[in-house]
């Protein structure tokens, strides 16, 4: 007994838990702060969030080349890890920063959204650094419950209710799919750990094709797979993005979309390579339905924020071409395809929530058009990120683009680039159109009632200079990805 | 005599029986008993498996499984409360405000 109390102490390591440690004791801090804030004032909370996520980003950078592993190999932080926090400190920072004067707009200047935020994070970042597939497990629904919350946040607001509502009952059905999939594997290997699935199927090749391995993997991949929102799985995306607060949308969109990427990508790589052939061949299927369906929607949408959810599914299909190259370049690319997609696609957001009158309902094409002669400053950043978004240089879109295309032709996918590129191209119909309609029809109202606050400004402002340094200067990141990897 | 397949077929069973009820119920209510269901059949396969396999990793997952079901009870009835106060019902046809 003694001996086994020492052990499991031995195997504590707080270093390797470190930067989710700190993000969610601020967490805590900072909701009894909000408890004991007057009502209404919670620009003090959002500041001492972000501050929150300084530190993190700070502790989270001290793990650079320095990677720890505790918990009986439950938690690793390592490089791969380390990176995949940076996006989720960057994405989470960003909405923060927007946040503030738009929960006040809206009538719910509640102080226990940005401790929500903060636990999405620490959820996500659990996803990036587990090892082990209930430590993912954990970091998934740490995140998905902290984000059923936020997309319902607005108690009053019918659309809001129901994001919240489809999300849960849709994010719970895929919950069970991962869990029964993780159920069969462990069935199989008699372990959830993933290095030592990796290693079973390393020395018993027999039990890859066993229809309860098979039958594993692909409820595992139904449960990610929904999480990052692919055809098919990705009915519940227009839906939530277009319902739930527009902040709440992009960090959607960018910080717990990497979480999954992540989760999904270790346990793809190391626990399964030894069933890439088969894995490859679905998600190439996947990848061309994601793109052509994501695409082809987002056309006709004239619903700003429904366009975008459209548009970020035809994006996570273009991060999936990656998945199928499976190659150094090919897997970098994705992530830095992913930072890349933070900045650009918060960037237009934060634009929308600016944009955007108490209940944005005026956010469609008909309602920006003359946008970019009232809002010259929000009209130009906004057209950078569009630009991005369709992938033209010297933008981050086409650097990530670029990357990841040269991974899938390296490995011969080539047929899958044609299509990726093409699908590129029916995009710059929909992004292209927003910016018609910004610049080229007179403008229907004044846009008198689009404030500029400070925080918001800084969240557009460093969106841009992210989006253009990882455009114009892609070399230096892309270095730093590739030692992330595996 | 009950072999570890009798338990696994029970799980698939159950699963199923979940499945089907997610995709064909129309109220939320109901929808979220089927999740639990769906999430109590993987309870019951890890258990078995556990046994049959004769480590304890299994067993330790389904106590973060219940805790984790514990957890989003909590939020799915606040959030069904939320949407019921709104709309005077549960029914998932009246969820008809976001749409293609």
């Amino acid at each position: 007994m003694e001996n086994l109390v020492q052990e499991a102490i031995a195997n504590v390591n707080f270093a390797a838990i470190m930067p989710s440690l700190v993000l969610t004791l601020f967490g805590m801090a900072i909701l009894l702060v909000s408890v004991f804030l007057p009502r209404g004032s919670t620009t003090p909370v959002a500041w001492l969030s972000v501050v929150a996520l300084v530190v993190t980003g700070f502790v989270s950078l001290g793990a650079w080349n320095n990677p720890e592993v505790g918990f009986y190999g439950h938690v690793a932080l390592d490089n791969f890890a380390t990176f995949f926090n940076i996006i989720f400190l960057v994405s989470a920072a960003l909405t923060i920063l927007i946040s503030d004067d738009y929960l006040r707009r809206e009538g719910y200047p509640v102080g226990e959204y940005y401790p929500l935020i903060l636990f999405a994070t620490a959820g996500a970042m659990w996803m990036a650094s587990g090892t082990d597939l209930l430590t993912i497990f954990l970091g998934l629904e740490v995140l998905s419950v902290s984000l059923y919350v936020l997309a319902g946040f607005f108690r009053g607001q019918l659309r809001s209710n129901e994001a919240g509502l489809k999300y849960f009952l849709l994010g719970c059905f895929a919950t069970g799919f991962l869990l029964y999939g993780i159920a069969l594997l462990y069935g199989v290997t008699g372990t959830t750990n993933i290095a030592d699935i990796g290693m079973y199927f390393a020395q018993n090749p027999a039990y890859i094709s066993n229809i309860m391995t098979l039958g594993g993997v692909g409820l595992l991949s139904i449960g990610f797979l929904f999480k990052i929102g692919v055809v098919p799985f990705h009915m519940w995306t227009p839906d939530v993005y277009q319902g739930a607060p527009t902040p709440i949308t992009a960090f959607m969109s960018a910080g717990p979309k990497a979480a999954a990427f992540a989760g999904f990508l270790r346990v793809l790589l190391l626990a399964l390579p030894a069933l890439q052939p088969e894995w490859s061949t679905m998600f190439w299927i996947l990848a061309v339905l994601t793109m052509i369906v994501g695409n082809v929607i987002a056309i006709s949408q004239t619903d700003i924020k429904r366009m975008l959810a459209f548009s970020s599914i035809a994006h996570v299909g273009y991060a999936l071409v990656g998945l199928v190259a499976a190659n150094e370049i090919g897997i970098s690319g994705i992530l830095f395809y992913l930072l890349a997609y933070t900045f650009m696609n918060i960037g237009a957001f934060a634009v929308l929530v600016l944009a955007g009158k108490k209940g944005e309902d005026n956010l469609t094409l008909d309602g920006m058009a003359g946008f970019g002669y009232k809002r010259p400053f929000l009209a130009v950043a906004m057209s950078i990120f569009l630009v991005s978004l369709m992938g033209i240089p010297p933008t981050a879109g086409f650097a990530g683009k670029f990357y990841i295309f040269a991974g899938a032709v390296e490995a011969g996918y080539i047929w899958l680039v044609v299509i990726g590129v093409l699908n590129s191209a029916v995009s710059l119909y929909y992004y292209l159109r927003v910016m018609v309609y910004m610049y080229f029809r007179d403008p229907a109202e004044d846009f008198g009632w689009v404030k500029m606050p400070a925080a918001a400004v800084v969240s557009i402002v460093l969106s841009v200079v992210g989006v253009l340094y990882l455009g114009v200067l892609p070399g230096a990141v892309m270095e730093i990805a590739k030692l992330a990897i595996f | 005599m009950l072999t570890v397949h009798h338990y696994l077929v029970l799980g698939a069973i159950l699963f199923t029986l979940g499945t089907i009820g997610v995709l064909t119920r129309r109220n939320a209510i109901v929808i979220f008993m089927c999740i639990e269901l769906m999430l109590n059949s993987v309870n019951l396969t890890f258990i078995a498996l556990s046994r049959h396999l004769g480590n304890l990793d299994g067993q330790i997952f389904v106590f973060f499984v219940m805790a984790v079901a514990a957890a989003e009870a909590a939020i799915g009835l606040a959030l069904m409360i939320t949407f019921f106060r709104n709309k005077e019902s549960v029914n998932v046809e009246d969820f008809n405000l976001l749409k293609s």
